[in-house]
C-alpha cells in the first residue's frame, strides 16, 4: 500500500456523495455501492461511459442520481467510448479550445457481462494504446439485469438461467471462473486490483493509488446480487466478507505486474459456508451434498492460496475438502 | 480543367484537413487505407493539427467518433464494405446521440463472397440509421461534399452524423483534377464546430441516458427524423453559399438532359459517367433520354425527384446493390416518392447492375434505355432487369465447371 494515503479507518470514507440517495436499482445492490465509494476517492470531475448492464437503468430520462457526466454507448464498446472522450478532452484543451479546468476522469464502468466477454476486444484495445482510463467491473458473476444468465465470470457450480441444474446437469455451470485480473496483467496495464464493499478502506486506498498512475487500471469488485444469488438483501455485506474469509473472493492488487495480495486470510473459512448462503449454489446441498463438487471448489481455492502465498511469502490455513458423504444419523 | 490530380481517397482526407477536423480515430480497410494513411501522415508531418488513433475495430472506431464528437471535437473517420456493416450498431446510437461526425464511406460490395470493388450495399445498410448521405460521383465532389455535409450536420436545426459516400476504385484509386477550396474562405463557410450540451466538468450532462416509454422513445425517434428532414433546405441554403464562395454547384439531385426528356435513368455514384455516356448516345439515336442523378439520399429528396421525373414516359431506377427477394434498393423509394404525383411516369423500370463493381459498358445502360422504349410502345408491366452480358456468362460457366472439377 501507499505509504502515504488519506485513507487509514473506515472513519476516513468521504462524507461527499456523487450518488443522490434513491435510485433504481436494488436493495442491497453491491455494484450500486462500489460505484458510490469509487466515486467518492475520484470526486466530482468524472465521465462515466458505461455499457449495458444494470447501471444503465438507472439513467432513464430525465433522471439521473449522478452528480457527474454519463455516457452509454454500447455493449461491446464502452472503454472505446472512453478512448474517444479521453481524446477529445486532450486535443481540446492542447488546442486552448477547452479550459484545463474543464478536464475530467474518464471512467468505464461496466458489469461482468460486458468486461469479461462482449467487450474484452475493446478493453484490450484500450490497453494495448496505453489509454489513460479507470475501469470499474461490478462483478456479480453473471447477466444480472437480463435475469442472470451464464457470462465467463460465473464460477463452478453455480446455477443460472442458462446454466440450470437438473438431474443430467446437477453442477449447474461447470466452467471455470476467468481470471479477468490476469488477462490484464499480462496485457502490461499498470494497475489491477480487485476490491470488496466490505473491506472499505483497502477499497478506498486502491483507488486513491490508481489516481497517481496513468494509463489503464482495472478494478473489478465484488457485486453482492441480492436478486441474482438469491439472499436477503440485509446480508450484501457480510455475504462479501465472507467471499474474503473463504477465499472466493481475494483482495490483491497488481502494480506494473507485480502482485500482492492486500488483505491475506490467515485461516479460510470452508468455503461451504460460503456457498450455504445462496440460491445459486442451493443445488450443491440440496435433495443430496454434492460432495464431490464441493470439494473441488474447495481445492482449487486451496490451491490458488497455497501457491499465492508461496510466491509472496505467507502462509495461509486451508480447509481440508470433504472426502466422502458424512454417514447419516 | 484546372486543379491538383488527386484520388478521390486523398479527396477525402483533403476535405478532412480543410474542415480543421479535431480527431480521426481510425481502422484500416481495403480500399480505404489511403484515406487513413494519407491523414495519419499529414498529422505526423504537423501539416494537419488533428489527433489520429487506430483502434481495434470499426465498432470501437464508431463508438470514439461518436463519443469524442459529444466532447466537443469534430471529427472525421472512414470505412468502407464490412467495415460499415460491423459499425451499424454504433451508427444508429451515434445519430441517436445527435453527435454530428462525418464519416466516408468507400463503397465495395460486401461478402459472403468477398469482393473488392463498389456496390452500394454497404452505405445502403446505414440507410435507416439516421446519418445523412452525401453520394459523390467524382473526386471534386468528394472534398466539396465533406465540407458540405459537416456544414449540414452541425447546424443546429439538424444535429445529426452524416456519411459521405464514394465508390471504391473508380474513385478511391482513380486520380481525378481537383480544385482545393482556399482555406480562409472554407473557415468562413465552415465556422468551428460547436456542441450542444457536451459532457464538462463545470456543467455535468447524462447522454445516451435509457428511455423505458413508448411515448417518449416516439417523441425523441420523431425529432430526429424531423432533423433529417430539415437536412434538405439546410443543404440547399449552404449550397448556394458554397457556389458563392467557390463556384460550384449542388443539388439534393442533378439532372442530365433532362429537359425534354421522356426516358429517365435514376442513378448515383461513380457509374452516373457512365449513365451520361448512355444517353449521350441515345440522344444520337434520336432518343429522348435524360439522367437524374442522386446525390442526397438521407434525407430522401422525394419532392425533387417526383418535380423532375413527372411528365416522363418511363423512369428507369438503375440500384448498384440488390436486397435478395426484394430487388434493388431504392426503386421502392422512388417508387413511393412518384405515387401520388399526377402525370408520373407510366412505368419505373427496376435494374439491379454493376454489383461488386461488374465492368459495365455504356450498351448495357442503351439496353436499359431500349427496354424503357418497349414497355412503353406495348404497354407492357416492366420486368426487372438484372445486368450480365453474355461474354460475362460464358466466362461464369467456364469458372463453374473449373470449380465443378471438370477442367
Amino acid at each position: 500500500m501507499a505509504t502515504t494515503t488519506r485513507f487509514r479507518t473506515l472513519k476516513d470514507m468521504p462524507t461527499v456523495d456523487y450518488i443522490s440517495p434513491g435510485n433504481t436499482l436494488c436493495a442491497g445492490c453491491g455494484g450500486m455501492l462500489a460505484v458510490r465509494i469509487f466515486h467518492k476517492v475520484l470526486g466530482p470531475n468524472v465521465v462515466w461511459v458505461n455499457a449495458a448492464g444494470c447501471m444503465t437503468v438507472t439513467m432513464s430520462y430525465p433522471l439521473s442520481p449522478l452528480k457527474s457526466n454519463w455516457l452509454y454507448t454500447a455493449f461491446a464498446s464502452a472503454p472505446a467510448g472512453a478512448q474517444g472522450v479521453r481524446d477529445a478532452l486532450d486535443v481540446l484543451i492542447a488546442k486552448g479550445k477547452l479550459p484545463a479546468a474543464e478536464d475530467m476522469k474518464v471512467v468505464v464502468v461496466t458489469g461482468d457481462g460486458a468486461a469479461y466477454d462482449i467487450g474484452l476486444q475493446s478493453t484490450a484495445g484500450a490497453i494495448d494504446r496505453h489509454l489513460d482510463f479507470y475501469y470499474l467491473c461490478y462483478d456479480n458473476e453473471a447477466y444480472g439485469n437480463t435475469g442472470f444468465q451464464v457470462s465467463s465470470s460465473t464460477p463452478y457450480g453455480s446455477a443460472t438461467k442458462t446454466t440450470p441444474a437438473t438431474a443430467t446437469y446437477p453442477i449447474g455451470n461447470i466452467a471455470k471462473k476467468k481470471d479477468l485480473f490476469e488477462v490484464w496483467r499480462s496485457m502490461k496495464a499498470p494497475y489491477v486490483a480487485t476490491l470488496a464493499n466490505s473491506h472499505g478502506v483497502d477499497f478506498l486506498r486502491k483507488v486513491e493509488k490508481g489516481t497517481g498512475m496513468r494509463g489503464p487500471k482495472l478494478y473489478l469488485a465484488l457485486a453482492a446480487c441480492p436478486t441474482g444469488w438469491g439472499f436477503d438483501p440485509r446480508e450484501s455485506m457480510e455475504l462479501e466478507k465472507l467471499a474474503v474469509a473463504t477465499g472466493v473472493w481475494p483482495l490483491k492488487e497488481s502494480v506494473d505486474g507485480v502482485v500482492k495480495h492486500t488483505v491475506v486470510p490467515r485461516v479460510l473459512t470452508p468455503v461451504s459456508e460460503y456457498l450455504k448462503t445462496q440460491d445459486r449454489f442451493s443445488h450443491l446441498f440440496e435433495p443430496e451434498e454434492k460432495i464431490e463438487a464441493i470439494a473441488t471448489i474447495q481445492e482449487s481455492i486451496n490451491g490458488y492460496w497455497r501457491e499465492a502465498g508461496a510466491r509472496e511469502g505467507f502462509q495461509v490455513k486451508v480447509p481440508e475438502p470433504a472426502k466422502e458423504k458424512a454417514p447419516s444419523s | 480543367m484546372k486543379g491538383k490530380l488527386l484520388t478521390g481517397n486523398v479527396a477525402a482526407a483533403a476535405g478532412a484537413m480543410l474542415a480543421r477536423v479535431d480527431y480521426v480515430p481510425a481502422y484500416p480497410i481495403t480500399p480505404q487505407t489511403e484515406i487513413i494513411e494519407t491523414i495519419a501522415d499529414w498529422v505526423r508531418e504537423g501539416k494537419m493539427d488533428s489527433k489520429f488513433v487506430q483502434v481495434e475495430s470499426e465498432h470501437s472506431m464508431l463508438t470514439a467518433a461518436g463519443a469524442a464528437s459529444l466532447t466537443g471535437a469534430r471529427v472525421f473517420t472512414a470505412t468502407s464494405s464490412q467495415g460499415m456493416l460491423y459499425t451499424i450498431e454504433m451508427l444508429y446510437n451515434v445519430s441517436g446521440w445527435r453527435a454530428p461526425m462525418l464519416l466516408a464511406n468507400v463503397s465495395r460490395g460486401v461478402a459472403a463472397p468477398i469482393v473488392l470493388e463498389p456496390d452500394h450495399n454497404d452505405v445502403l445498410a446505414a440507410r435507416d440509421s439516421g446519418f445523412l448521405q452525401f453520394h459523390s460521383e467524382t473526386c471534386q465532389e468528394v472534398t466539396d461534399l465533406v465540407l458540405l455535409a459537416y456544414r449540414v450536420a452541425e447546424d443546429r436545426r439538424v444535429m445529426l452524423p452524416a456519411i459521405v459516400n464514394l465508390d471504391g476504385f473508380y474513385l478511391s484509386f482513380t486520380r481525378e483534377p481537383v480544385i482545393l477550396p482556399e482555406q480562409k474562405k472554407v473557415d468562413r463557410f465552415l465556422p468551428p464546430y460547436e456542441p450542444v450540451t457536451p459532457m464538462r466538468a463545470t456543467k455535468p450532462v447524462s447522454r445516451g441516458s435509457s428511455v423505458f416509454e413508448g411515448f417518449l422513445y416516439s417523441y425523441f425517434r420523431y425529432n430526429q427524423h424531423g432533423a433529417a428532414l430539415k437536412a434538405k433546405k439546410v443543404f440547399q441554403e449552404a449550397a448556394g453559399e458554397f457556389e458563392g464562395l467557390f463556384g460550384r454547384s449542388y443539388g439534393p439531385v442533378e439532372g442530365y438532359m433532362l429537359d425534354d426528356a421522356d426516358y429517365v435513368i435514376v442513378i448515383s455514384n461513380s457509374f452516373t459517367a457512365l449513365g451520361r455516356q448512355a444517353v449521350k448516345r441515345m440522344r444520337e439515336r434520336g432518343v429522348k433520354a435524360g439522367l437524374l442523378k442522386l446525390i442526397m439520399v438521407r434525407p430522401f429528396p422525394a419532392e425533387e425527384i417526383a418535380a423532375l421525373l413527372r411528365g416522363r414516359k418511363v423512369a428507369a431506377v438503375f440500384d448498384q446493390n440488390l436486397a435478395p427477394g426484394s430487388g434493388g434498393i431504392l426503386y421502392p423509394e422512388i417508387a413511393g416518392a412518384l405515387y401520388h404525383v399526377r402525370g408520373r411516369p407510366n412505368a419505373i423500370l427496376p435494374v439491379v447492375g454493376a454489383l461488386g463493381g461488374k465492368q459495365t459498358t455504356a450498351k448495357e445502360l442503351e439496353a436499359v434505355f431500349e427496354e424503357m422504349i418497349a414497355i412503353d410502345r406495348e404497354g407492357k408491366t416492366p420486368a426487372p432487369m438484372f445486368l450480365m452480358r453474355g461474354d460475362e456468362l460464358n466466362r461464369v460457366k467456364k469458372m463453374v465447371s473449373v470449380a465443378e472439377g471438370k477442367g
